[in-house]
């Protein structure tokens, strides 16, 4: 038995995602909105951790390996894109990218 | 109160500390302290994982997301070698406010969805299982049921790697014009018109 509720763990997960939602939709620095999307994906994990808690399933923690996988996989294409629009732009804010081309 | 809440608390403090602390402009504005908070909150997130007999994930989150990832992001911001005046002053716009409104009804749709659902939750006794979330129990799962998901997550990264090397490249095949260097283009500063490149770049400073 463990003393954490599960609605404990799933309204801490509940407010890192939003915290997470509030980072992407309002900041405007490509870096901190990756960042943010990062938060997001680890708040979905200890959902999934927290699930996998109760019902004793060790499914949950081999789907939350995948999406640490899948974060890798977001951050290197992420920031190997923020570095060559860096390049032609010399910039990290979002507002200043309207146009696909140079 | 049992200890073992206790310490769930002060972990799940710690991390939406931290990770506030990162969203607020004013604590977060330089992306390098950004990048610094989110590491503090990944540790965070570890102990709650392991507080959760999680014991693959917890290293692993450690290992992955505050070893790998965040390093990702720390190389990528001191390579970018932002200038001060690059880092903006934060303003509110009418966007903010929606995009935080839009945040709030969805943690508030969370939370009516979370009070249906874990009210009558009661935890399975681990005692039964032992070794639950261990490595030998992950990864006897990874390599029975998920071989194939596993060896598809194999190749996904083996693709993103491809794609971050051939994206991250110095001149793409597709840019007719090599762009000019930092270096280069403060050789040429006093040349006026040549083509394209210089106008944009004129248009930032």
């Amino acid at each position: 038995m463990t003393a954490i509720p599960l609605g404990h763990i799933l309204t801490l997960a509940a407010l890192l995602f939003s915290l997470g939602l509030v980072g992407v939709l309002t900041r405007r620095n490509v870096l901190i909105m990756l960042m943010s999307v990062e938060v997001m994906l680890n708040a979905v994990n200890l959902t999934l951790v927290g699930f996998s808690r109760y019902n004793a399933w060790t499914e949950g923690h081999v789907l939350a390996f995948f999406i640490i996988a899948v974060a890798a996989a977001e951050a290197a294409v992420g920031l190997a894109l923020v570095l060559s629009v860096f390049r032609l732009k010399q910039t990290t804010y979002i507002d200043d990218l309207r146009l696909l081309k140079r | 109160m049992p200890t073992e809440l206790l310490i769930f608390y002060a972990l799940g403090a710690g991390a939406v500390l931290s990770t506030a602390a990162m969203l607020l402009p004013t604590t977060g504005r330089n992306p390098i302290h950004a990048a610094l908070l989110l590491i503090v909150s990944f540790f965070f997130l570890a102990g709650l994982y392991a507080l959760l007999s999680a014991h693959l994930l917890a290293i692993l989150q450690i290992i992955v997301y505050a070893g790998a990832i965040m390093v990702l992001f720390t190389f990528v911001i001191m390579l970018l070698n932002l200038s001060p005046d690059e880092i903006r002053e934060p303003k509110i716009s009418y966007a903010k406010m929606v995009g935080s409104g839009v945040a709030l009804f969805v943690f508030g749709k969370l939370l009516n969805g979370i009070g249906a659902a874990s009210s009558a939750a009661k935890a399975v006794d681990l005692t039964q299982q032992e070794g639950f979330g261990t490595v030998k129990d992950v990864g006897h799962m990874l390599y029975s049921t998920f071989m194939v998901p596993f060896e598809l997550v194999s190749v996904l990264l083996l693709v993103a790697a491809v794609g971050a090397v051939v994206l991250a490249k110095k001149n793409l095949a597709y840019v007719d014009r090599p762009v000019p260097s930092p270096a280069e283009e403060f050789k040429t500063e006093g040349h006026a018109g040549h083509g394209d490149a210089a106008e944009s770049d004129g248009a930032h400073h």
